[in-house]
């Protein structure tokens, strides 16, 4: 009998979230605190001519200016080519240049206005094409000169490539040259972003000894301290990270950003609390985005529809900073054909400086755009061939006896099963062969399917760990390092752990904020990797709470310890059910009826450490980056008018290899949220740069999100293929929802048009051009 | 009158209570709420009237309270998240529906609901609905739950 797991329990954190009871970050209480603004460039690309504070230090209630000056340290979660304020030179517009700190945000934001700024304009670069071109100007004089903080960044002297991935196999070129069908497509998709509804913030503090204590929405608590700690040479035990709730984050607050800021800015005015919040604007132009992509793609297939061979090239717009995007240039790489079977192949994954703002890490880690790319020209290869698009798929599906691109031999634990994804999704979209049907005039109805799927990248060695502690009436509390933003990790982790324990799930309490003091260090609340990781570790510290209760209950039952058993919150013996010790008389000890203190008080403590993954060889990109695959298939079908090239989405589908349900409601919602995020991003979503690099409107009344009436009908399905190797079969899910909607829609709309779209977004104006301008 | 500089005495009613604040002209009514009365249930998102993160109920309509100066609400009847009373039918049906994920903007979309079961006492056609809920924005669910929150409390009422 299951206990917690499969069950629809509800959010542990869900009455403080409907009554205003949830704090973030900027709701804690803001007497005796500082407010800090910034002043954020006006230049794509440019040196600083001329910086002049003096009139911003002139205003009553401004306590300290900031410029590049002030922080001559470079920041960065893999290279350190990042100034916290810009020094001499502006690499995007929106850029931090100046920060001010005053008595309160008013006379902070007058300050601002009152620095006066000179630029001397250089030429900027807006796309990978344009940076790539000979003679471009360089972002970064030295892309090669910078700090590595891993091994496997590969910057580029004289150029602006952060970094290069090869992934290569069998002979691409020769195979396509004997391939029946070949399609050749290429893609130049735009950045968008991440819009959490709570904009970025944080605060920082120094205390007189020394300790500094920084709160923050973030996703990364562990990471701040660790990139504080070593770039201002701070022990990493006198930096305290707080992170309460989080109101979204999709890969966006992953990053180390304002927290820098908020630091220097505590140091400049002798370590008094100081807060710093940006407006919509900053958040949406300075902090970081998600990335653009270039890409070029053949692929090719034989007269039996089967996929032979691929030629894959991706360049990647990380903007003006690398951040986390060379990884993303390499999960690329190692995802780079999508989930099929293709012996041949050649993949070259470039991340490219632009003068766009930085890019860092987006819902599930650039799988979004190269999926677009991917399962757009696998629809054009089944075209070609003259076969269904869904059973193309099909017939191409990576199983057991493939390799990866990376060459990691497939299994069904370690990949799923996306046969049966494909086959579930076709009965769950009422799939009809993807071809248009007239409706009536001028109104077709189309769908689309693509496939998605995406292993992890994490830091080959990254740690997680949990502490469970009892209440006096037998209740546990869990204690991690994960970041409760949303995606019900949490919760996941109590019905997890509740399984484990065999009890009832609401008799576990979750520590939903994070303190970097008090919960044991979790990677990053990343990459949907919270259950596995931090599942682990959960289960390593029930198997230890376990161990403590059984020796409790053998000394105080007077019998082995083998013969103890746990369950529904009592210690008892296997041989003698009805003599129980419940969990209140024994979890600090047991005190026997003699007055005998028998026992020790139970602490449970698990840790846990990724094995078994490696760096990919430079050569041939082979190497293994995540502990698994998740694999899904999905379905977009639309309702399009010809003539005005409007359209409507009417449903989206999705099945899903997640390995085990834990919590029925608590999944579908997550795959149809990321689903919700795909239709927004590809119907409407585009950072719009002038010919200047200047970022057009920067707000929510012209960047439109999906509102409430736009929405399609989301369909959720699950296939239950476990992980051999993770608590109870589960695979990483919470992103994944949104990784094929981009693709499906564009191949819909495709097929109700009658001609093939490759761009993103797909707006009726961007159609009504495509088609305009595509050669008869 | 008292004279304070660059500030202005308002008086506030805010979830049945009356509350006397010094305010600058131009001070928002959203950030007097959250910094003056510490009722953070209200969000800023945008600070421009997009998002409806800030959204409460002035006399019974929402409005979005960055759009609203502290010195506009003198003389109204304001209702915030944290003056629905903890249990009240739109709240069980948001936990129920499972209508919020990151819950940032569910204080905003709470009140635009309960503005809506004020205003129609039963349950209106689903275009109504979602000519109501247009002003808010939700980043993380699929909006199907929150359309499901809103049929189930015109259930519960």
């Amino acid at each position: 009998m299951s206990y917690a797991i499969g069950k629809a329990i509800q959010r542990k954190e869900a009455w403080d979230k409907v009554t205003g009871k949830a704090k973030y970050t900027d709701d804690l209480p803001g007497l005796d605190v500082l407010s800090a603004r910034l002043l954020t460039s006006t230049c794509a690309h440019g040196v600083i001519r001329r910086l002049d504070i003096s009139k911003a230090l002139g205003v009553r209630g401004v306590k300290a200016v900031l410029t590049g000056a002030d922080c001559p340290e470079l920041f960065g979660p893999l290279v350190l080519d990042r100034p916290a304020l810009a020094r001499d030179v502006v690499r995007y517009a929106g850029e931090p240049v100046a920060l001010v700190v005053a008595q309160d945000e008013p006379t902070a934001e007058l300050a601002v206005r009152l620095i006066e700024v000179e630029y001397e304009p250089l030429p900027a670069v807006l796309t990978p094409s344009q940076a790539l071109a000979e003679g471009a100007a360089l972002v970064h004089r030295q892309p090669n000169g910078y700090k590595k903080v891993v091994p496997d960044v590969y910057p580029k002297a004289g150029t602006n490539i952060a970094s290069h991935y090869r992934v290569q196999k069998g002979d691409a070129q020769k195979a396509l040259a004997e391939c029946d069908f070949v399609v050749r497509q290429r893609f130049s998709l735009p950045p968008s972003y991440h819009i959490a509804m709570e904009v970025r913030t944080a605060r920082a503090e120094i205390s007189a000894d020394g300790n500094v204590v920084i709160t923050t929405s973030s996703q990364s608590p562990y990471g701040v301290r660790k990139q504080l700690s070593e770039a201002f040479l701070i022990p990493a035990g006198q930096i305290q990270v707080k992170v309460p709730f989080v109101g979204g984050g999709f890969g966006g607050k992953a990053p180390v950003f304002l927290e820098i800021l908020a630091l220097l800015a505590s140091r400049s005015v002798g370590g008094k609390a100081v807060r710093l919040t940006i407006p919509r604007e900053q958040d949406m132009a300075s902090a970081p985005s998600r990335i653009g992509l270039e890409a070029d793609i053949k692929l090719g297939a034989n007269r039996d529809g089967k996929i032979q061979a691929a030629e894959i090239t991706y360049w990647l717009d990380c903007g003006a900073y690398a951040d986390i995007s060379p990884y993303m240039a390499k999960a690329a790489a190692v995802d780079c054909t999508g989930p099929y079977h293709i012996e041949h192949l050649s993949c070259d994954s470039y991340c490219v400086y632009t003068n766009h703002t930085f890019a860092t890490s987006y819902r599930s880690f650039a799988h979004e755009s190269f999926t677009f790319c991917i399962e757009r020209a696998v629809d054009l290869l089944a075209k070609q061939c003259g076969v269904d698009p869904l059973e193309f798929r099909i017939r191409n599906a990576i199983r057991p006896g493939s390799f990866t691109p990376t060459q990691v031999a497939v299994t069904e634990s370690l990949v799923g099963n996306l046969t049966q994804c494909l086959q579930q999704v076709k009965e769950l979209s009422q799939w009809d062969g993807g071809k248009g049907v007239f409706i009536k005039e001028d109104t077709v109805r189309a769908k689309g399917v693509a496939c998605l799927w995406k292993t992890e990248n994490p830091p080959t060695d990254a740690v997680s760990g949990a502490l469970i502690t009892f209440n006096p009436d037998g209740s546990v509390n869990l204690h991690t390092g994960v970041v409760e933003m949303g995606s019900g990790g949490q919760t996941n982790l109590a019905q997890i752990l509740a399984e484990k324990l065999k009890m009832d799930p609401g008799q576990v309490h979750v520590v939903m904020p994070v303190d970097t003091r008090t919960a044991p260090e979790h990677w990053k609340t990343v990459a949907s990797m919270t259950e596995y990781m931090a599942g682990h570790a959960v289960m390593r510290a029930a198997d230890d709470l376990l161990a403590q209760l059984r020796r409790n209950g053998a000394e105080a039952l007077q019998c082995p310890m083998e013969e103890i058993e746990v369950a529904n919150g009592r210690v008892f013996s296997r041989k003698n059910p009805d003599r129980f010790i419940p969990f209140r008389d024994i979890v600090q000890g047991y005190r026997s009826p003699q007055r005998e203190s028998l026992g020790e008080p139970v602490l449970g403590r698990g840790g846990f450490m990724l094995k078994g993954l490696s760096l990919l060889d430079p050569q041939t990109g082979k190497g293994k980056t995540g502990p698994s695959w998740t694999v899904g298939a999905q379905v977009v079908e639309v309702e399009v008018n010809v003539k005005t090239f409007t359209y409507r989405i009417l449903s989206a589908s999705t099945v899903m290899n997640v390995g085990k349900v834990i919590n029925p409601e608590l999944m579908r919602s997550m795959i149809a949220g990321g689903m919700s995020m795909g239709v927004s991003m590809a119907s409407r979503e585009a950072a719009v740069y002038d010919e200047q690099g200047i970022v057009r409107a920067p707000n929510l009344r012209t960047y439109k999100l999906l509102h409430i009436g736009q929405e399609p009908d989301y369909r959720v399905g699950f296939v239950e293929t476990p992980e051999q190797d993770s608590p109870y079969g589960v695979r990483s899910y919470s992103e994944h929802g949104i990784i094929g909607i981009p693709a499906a829609l564009a191949n819909a709309l495709s097929a109700a048009f009658g001609r093939e779209l490759c761009l993103l977004p797909l707006t009726p104006e961007r159609i009504w051009k495509a088609i305009r301008e595509e050669p008869k | 009158m008292v004279r304070y500089e660059g500030k202005t005495v308002v008086n506030l009613e805010v979830n049945g209570e009356l509350h006397q604040l010094a305010v600058r002209p131009s001070d928002l009514l959203l950030d007097v709420l959250r910094e003056q009365l510490g009722l953070t249930g209200a969000k800023p998102g945008c600070k421009n009237g997009d998002c409806g993160a800030c959204t409460i109920l002035m006399d019974g309509w929402p409005v979005k309270s960055c759009l609203v100066l502290a010195v506009e609400a003198e003389g109204h009847r304001l209702l915030t998240v944290e003056g629905l009373g903890g249990n009240a039918p739109v709240q069980q049906a948001f936990v129920e529906a499972n209508a919020f994920q990151c819950g940032y903007c569910t204080p905003g979309f709470l009140m635009v609901c309960y503005g809506l079961l004020m205003q129609h006492p039963t349950l209106p056609e689903e275009y109504v609905v979602e000519e109501w809920l247009q002003s808010n924005l939700c980043r993380c669910t699929s909006y199907r739950e929150i359309r499901k929150a809103v049929k189930q409390m015109y259930q519960k009422k």
